[in-house]
């Protein structure tokens, strides 16, 4: 009935959105929903307490804070803090890794948005695990995408040694910290680091590739080898304050520039760093503000009803202008070729008074949706306008009607607008993200600014069924040349199997484990997060979209 | 009878110089440009931006701060008010107002002098010749002995015949300077050579007079009025018999508890008085009324207008001060005494900086909020403005609050509603205690006395041992330390969101309150310290951690356990005022926050509440050895006491020779490098060893030039 009532509804003009919400909220209730944020917010609760009791008031009986409340001294007071991948690491080893032992996420200090990768020393001594190296390698990423000053507040006793494979060789792995640091350096981004605990071997680099960098007297150290070390190569007996402490560096070596007596010292001395950056990192044209509109209304609906709109079963399709109108301002959304390609809604909006061009999904994607999309983001791109896309897709129509209209070439044209638009790009996928659709929509390999999902959400080739059903085929074939027969128990099993497979790596968990997205969000907070992101997005210069060949 | 003359009609005022200060210049100011005549403010360099300049038409500068040499400094003044083309001065109280030569000086020179006859002024400025002259006059006396004879043998007998308790008191002087109480004819001796000395210090006149000591007094005054016709009238009683260190605080008309025929008696005996001396303009007669046998007698006359006559302006609905005008022009009095009304009752509270729990010591600093309560019947007569400092060179009062109601119980909440709505940041004042002191059940019932404050000092002061009321008032600073916390935050968000800091063009939801986290609330500390009454010599500090809620509010906990979380609301009305709503209540709170010596200072009022907390403001860092700079020597190679050339440079001086005696940081030797002089100093002090350099030798870098030894240590070399 439910269903039912979706589809009818699909067609309603957005004067009728009230009626069709106490419609949705009487069929739904949200129950389970509800579920999975209260889920959520119990993984996300253990992460927020670090690496353990025991291990948390040791880190206090040295005088020094936690992470989060490190970045909190240093924001502006009462300022907002986007906090990326929470749940970095979650479930990834044998043993917990909260957060991936590094907080990351943007805010402001002396109204300048800076990026702050801070190490917990709660966490396996903050040693670098490769989803470590992994979650600050991506703060990077944003911070160089977005020109933010980066703050390093480092803690860390290097590299976690038994995973050195996974952690020191490649290409994007710990020497890729520096390099960052020194192109973004060169490109005028500001690298601070407050030194306020160890910063051993390779992560002596960190505040030695600073800009500016500031120490703490007692309890930030900075040494290639440690007094074991020093001690097993030269023989040679110091102290970890003698061989690498403030007082040596801000005297007598100039490793560091800024002597702090104690931790807050030491933030205080970042916030003043952060003051007289003036320009550095800014170009002087700054983006999009020409158009922004400081007063904005909020939506007309309540955004927590974001929370019961989204079926958690997405066989259940929904009308993604329920989710528009809780995310922008006073619910207007000025839709673009509403009638044509109707599985795709396209058009302009504003949130917080920040002009947007939104994607949504309705459904699978056809060629007129496709071709509708690449012809949006070409609007948006021309104009300057940042785009956000709100995913919920399949994948592209299958069949033969569908592939002699080239469903390909169509699709390929939307890949080809979302890969080269360099306006900002931020994607929510607020249900399925399935196969090619994925990319049309923007997925992690297509670099938006910023990606999260909603709890629901779900992530993978093609559907856990399908898979299962074209597995099953292909053994099925490979069996019966061998002359196997294959019974339906066995099908089933079979199928199960693969099945349980897709569930468990296309949850939100697994991704943002894997650092496949930078979290996962709770609905209701999908107007503020997007509003936040546009907002840190539009801190660097206009980039001109130059598109590639178009397969006509 | 006085007889008009020619001279007093000869000219209207036109233009008046005010010869004082502070509230009362204000107040003669406002009343002289109602009447439309000029005034001339005089001014000591204190006092240059004073709030009674900027109230005056013009204004002069008179001399250096110290009164004696601008505000009583006659010569000055009359000049100031000859150089204006003043027709008359007028005087106030305090300085010069009771000064028999400054209004004779004024006399004779033509200017008038508002106020009475330099003759009366005389006449009540001597405390036993007045007394002389009220007693021939029939007005009771306190039994004592006025006497010039001052041999102490005689005054013990007089002080035995009129029997104990007993006043010892200079003849001149007043506030209560020299005087003393004695209860038996043992003590008296020794008292009164106290007495003498202090008067003589003080006054310069060492004369004594004794008095019987009333136990149980009341402090009762009549203001009196008398035109230059020759007639006089009063104008009801004030009791100002609430006093501390002598000096009168809360006053109030008519006299509670009281007859009409008492009070006919009383005003019969004033305007005797008056007369008696020729009396014209405004003047109060002082009385003491014995509370046991219900006796009055005459203390002294005030031939002035008096700090507490806006009580009586209040209950008559007459301008004193035009009045004053009106006599001084000769005018005959606008009323008769059948035409004095009594409408309702007035309270007066003298607002001083001051240290109550200090004994009342004057306090000075700046205003840096100053607010006063504004409604119907309600007034108050101030001489300074909000950024005003209280100095040390003037009186420390602050302000005067008067109010007026139907009757006395009306009157009174008015007080209480008013004292509590005074508020003052920046130095201690005494409105806290005027409330408690308002709020008494005592004061309520009228059973006033001159040992008021005393007798009930359990109930008025801060009692320490009290725990129970210990209690109370920390949960009440911590209620009103969590308001403060709230309303500073959300008036933090009102400005962030709308100008981001460092002046960036920020979006506001960066600054959005609450601020935003992923998945779980934005949290904050606020350290207060609590300025405890209770325990004044340890500021206990407050730690509140603030929790904001989705909704906007703010949890408010403390570290202390027990003590439960509050959640508030604050919403921002402007400035620093706030709505706010805390566990169901809704009222209106005012802060008052400024920043002094690393110090964020703040005040709340909300209620009858008033709180003072402070906030430390940056870091406390100490200057330990290691944060400086310090040349660092290679400590392994080279002995100790030993000075290495600081860089390679040519010798230009040497200024000791060895085994010399030199101090820590004496010029030892000079070298020249990179052309410049480097002066290598003695590091300690000692004796020089083993300088071996001489000048014009080349020196290199870390060389040793020579050491600092101590003798002990020389004799083992």
């Amino acid at each position: 009935m439910f269903g039912l009532i979706r589809r009818k509804t699909n067609w309603v003009s957005s004067s009728n959105l009230l009626l069709r919400r106490e419609l949705c909220l009487g069929a739904n209730g949200g129950g389970a929903m509800e579920h999975l944020i209260n889920q959520l917010q119990s993984h996300v609760h253990k992460v927020l307490a670090g690496g353990g009791p025991e291990s948390v008031k040791r880190n206090s009986s040295r005088n020094k804070l936690l992470p989060r409340q490190r970045i909190d001294l240093l924001l502006d007071p009462g300022s907002s803090f986007l906090e990326l991948s929470q749940l970095a690491g979650h479930e990834l080893y044998e043993e917990p890794l909260p957060s991936g032992g590094v907080v990351t996420g943007i805010g402001p200090v002396h109204g300048r948005l800076c990026m702050f990768v801070a190490n917990d020393p709660t966490v396996k001594g903050g040693t670098y695990y490769p989803i470590t190296v992994k979650k600050h390698l991506r703060a990077q990423e944003i911070a160089a995408q977005c020109k933010l000053p980066c703050v390093y507040l480092v803690d860390s006793g290097g590299a976690f040694l038994p995973k050195q494979a996974d952690v020191f060789p490649d290409r994007e792995n710990f020497g890729r910290i520096f390099y960052n640091q020194a192109i973004m350096s060169s490109q005028g981004i500001p690298q601070i680091a407050l030194v306020l605990g160890s910063c051993t071997a390779g992560g002596a680099y960190i505040p030695a590739m600073a800009d500016e960098s500031v120490m703490v007297k007692g309890n930030g150290t900075i040494f290639l080898a440690g007094p074991p070390l020093v001690k097993a190569a030269t023989g040679e007996e110091v102290s970890a304050e003698d061989l690498g402490g403030a007082a040596v560096h801000c005297k007598t070596s100039g490793v560091s520039d800024y002597f702090a007596q104690d931790e807050l010292h030491a933030l205080a001395l970042g916030r003043d760093i952060v003051k007289n950056l003036h320009m550095a990192g800014r170009d002087a044209s700054t983006n999009g503000l020409l158009n922004m509109n400081y007063e904005y209304k909020e939506p007309l609906y309540d955004v927590n009803e974001l929370r019961s709109i989204a079926p958690t079963d997405l066989k259940q399709p929904f009308d993604i202008r329920e989710v528009i109108s809780r995310v922008v301002d006073g619910s207007e959304f000025d839709e673009f070729k509403k009638l044509y390609g109707t599985t795709l809604v396209t058009g302009f909006a504003r949130i917080f008074g920040q002009p947007v061009g939104i994607i949504g999904n309705n459904g699978i994607l056809f060629n007129e949706s496709a071709l509708k999309g690449a012809h949006f983001i070409e609007l948006c791109t021309q104009r300057n306008i940042p785009l956000v896309f709100l995913q919920n897709i399949t994948g592209f129509m299958v069949g033969s009607k569908s592939e002699a209209n080239g469903i390909a070439k169509s699709g390929a044209k939307m890949v080809m607008a979302v890969s080269c638009a360099k306006v900002p790009k931020i994607t929510i996928i607020v249900g399925g993200s399935f196969g090619a659709g994925n990319y049309a929509m923007c997925g992690r390999a297509y670099s938006p600014n910023f990606m999260f999902l909603w709890p629901n959400a779900r992530i993978s080739v093609m559907g856990g069924a399908q898979a299962a059903g074209v597995l099953a085929q292909i053994e099925k074939g490979n069996k019966k040349k061998q002359g196997i027969q294959w019974n339906k128990e066995e099908e089933e099993k079979f199928k199960a199997k693969v099945v349980d497979a897709y569930e468990r790596e296309g949850s939100p968990y697994y991704s943002t484990a894997r650092l496949w997205d930078d979290g996962i969000i709770d609905p209701a907070d999908t107007r503020k997060i997007i509003g936040l992101c546009v907002s840190a997005s539009l801190n660097r210069a206009t980039e001109n979209t130059k598109y590639g060949v178009f397969r006509m | 009878y006085h007889v008009p003359t020619r001279a007093f009609s000869e000219q209207r005022i036109q233009k008046i110089l005010i010869a004082n200060r502070g509230e009362i210049a204000c107040r003669i100011a406002r009343t002289a440009k109602r009447l439309g005549i000029q005034t001339v403010a005089v001014y000591s360099d204190a006092d240059k931006d004073s709030l009674h300049v900027a109230s005056s038409d013009e204004a002069i500068r008179i001399g250096p701060p110290p009164a004696r040499l601008s505000y009583l400094n006659s010569n000055s003044i009359l000049h100031a008010a000859l150089r204006s083309g003043a027709q008359a001065i007028h005087p106030g109280y305090g300085f010069l107002s009771e000064s028999a030569d400054f209004a004779q000086l004024c006399q004779d020179n033509g200017i008038t002098f508002i106020g009475p006859p330099a003759s009366a002024i005389r006449d009540m400025g001597d405390k036993s010749a007045s007394k002389r002259i009220m007693g021939a006059a029939g007005v009771p006396l306190v039994p004592g002995y006025h006497g010039h004879e001052q041999d102490i043998d005689k005054m013990k007998l007089e002080a035995d015949q009129i029997g104990y308790p007993i006043l010892i008191k200079p003849t001149h002087g007043g506030g209560g300077k020299g005087m003393r109480i004695v209860h038996t004819p043992d003590e008296f001796a020794e008292s009164f050579l106290a007495a003498q000395r202090e008067a003589a210090a003080s006054f310069g006149v060492d004369t004594i007079l004794l008095e019987k000591y009333i136990t149980k007094p009341r402090h009762i005054e009549v203001q009196i009025f008398g035109d230059k016709h020759g007639n006089v009238l009063h104008l009801n009683e004030r009791d100002c018999s609430v006093q501390r260190r002598h000096q009168k605080i809360i006053e109030e008309a008519p006299a509670p508890n009281i007859s009409a025929e008492f009070r006919a008696h009383l005003g019969q005996a004033a305007v005797s008085a008056a007369k008696a001396v020729n009396y014209y303009n405004a003047g109060t007669v002082e009385f003491i009324v014995d509370t046991v046998s219900g006796q009055f007698y005459f203390m002294e006359m005030n031939t002035r207008l008096q700090v507490e006559h806006p009580v009586t302006e209040m209950i008559v609905g007459q301008d004193l001060v035009e009045w004053q005008i009106h006599v001084a022009n000769g005018d005959p009095l606008p009323l008769s005494q059948s035409q004095i009304p009594i409408l309702g009752h007035a309270f007066e509270a003298r607002i001083y900086a001051e240290n109550v729990p200090k004994g009342f010591l004057p306090a000075t600093g700046v205003l840096h909020h100053y607010h006063i309560p504004v409604s119907s019947g309600v007034r108050v007569d101030t001489g300074v403005k909000e950024g005003d400092a209280v100095s040390m060179h003037y009186d420390p009062m602050i302000a005067k609050l008067v109010v007026r109601g139907e009757n006395r119980s009306a009157a009174l909440v008015k007080l209480k509603d008013s004292l509590s709505n005074f508020q003052v940041a920046g130095l201690p004042t005494n409105v806290n205690f005027l409330l408690k002191l308002a709020n008494h059940w005592a004061f309520e019932d009228g059973n006033v006395e001159t040992h008021f404050i005393d007798n009930y000092k359990e109930d008025l002061f801060v009692d320490a041992k009290n725990s129970a009321s210990a209690k109370e008032a920390y949960e009440a600073a911590i209620r009103s330390a969590s308001l403060v916390a709230a309303c500073l935050i959300e008036k933090e968000h009102f400005i962030s969101a709308r100008n981001p800091p460092g002046g960036s063009s920020l979006l506001p939801i960066w600054y959005a309150s609450p601020p935003f986290r992923v998945h779980h609330q934005a949290k904050r500390t606020i350290e207060l310290e609590w300025d405890n009454e209770y325990d004044s010599a340890n500021s206990k500090v407050l730690k509140l951690i603030i929790t904001y809620q989705p909704d906007g509010r703010y949890l408010i906990e403390t570290e202390e356990n027990g003590s439960p979380a509050l959640e508030v609301k604050a919403t921002y009305v402007k400035d620093l005022d706030f709505r706010v709503e805390a566990d169901g209540v809704i009222n209106d709170v005012n802060l008052a926050v400024y920043s002094k010596e690393q110090m964020r200072h703040i005040h709340i009022w909300q209620g009858s509440f008033h709180h003072y907390f402070q906030e430390k403001l940056g870091l406390k860092l100490s200057d330990d050895e290691e944060s400086q700079h310090k040349p660092k020597s290679d400590s392994s190679s080279i002995p100790r006491g030993a000075i290495v050339a600081p860089m390679a440079g040519l010798v230009v001086k040497v200024l000791v020779k060895n085994e010399t005696r030199v101090e820590a940081g004496q010029p030892v030797l000079v070298l020249e490098a990179m052309k410049m002089e480097h002066v290598v100093k003695a590091p300690s002090s000692g004796y020089v060893h083993g300088l071996q350099v001489t000048v014009g030798e080349q020196v290199s870098d870390g060389s040793v030039l020579f050491n600092v030894k101590y003798p002990h240590l020389l004799g083992h070399q």
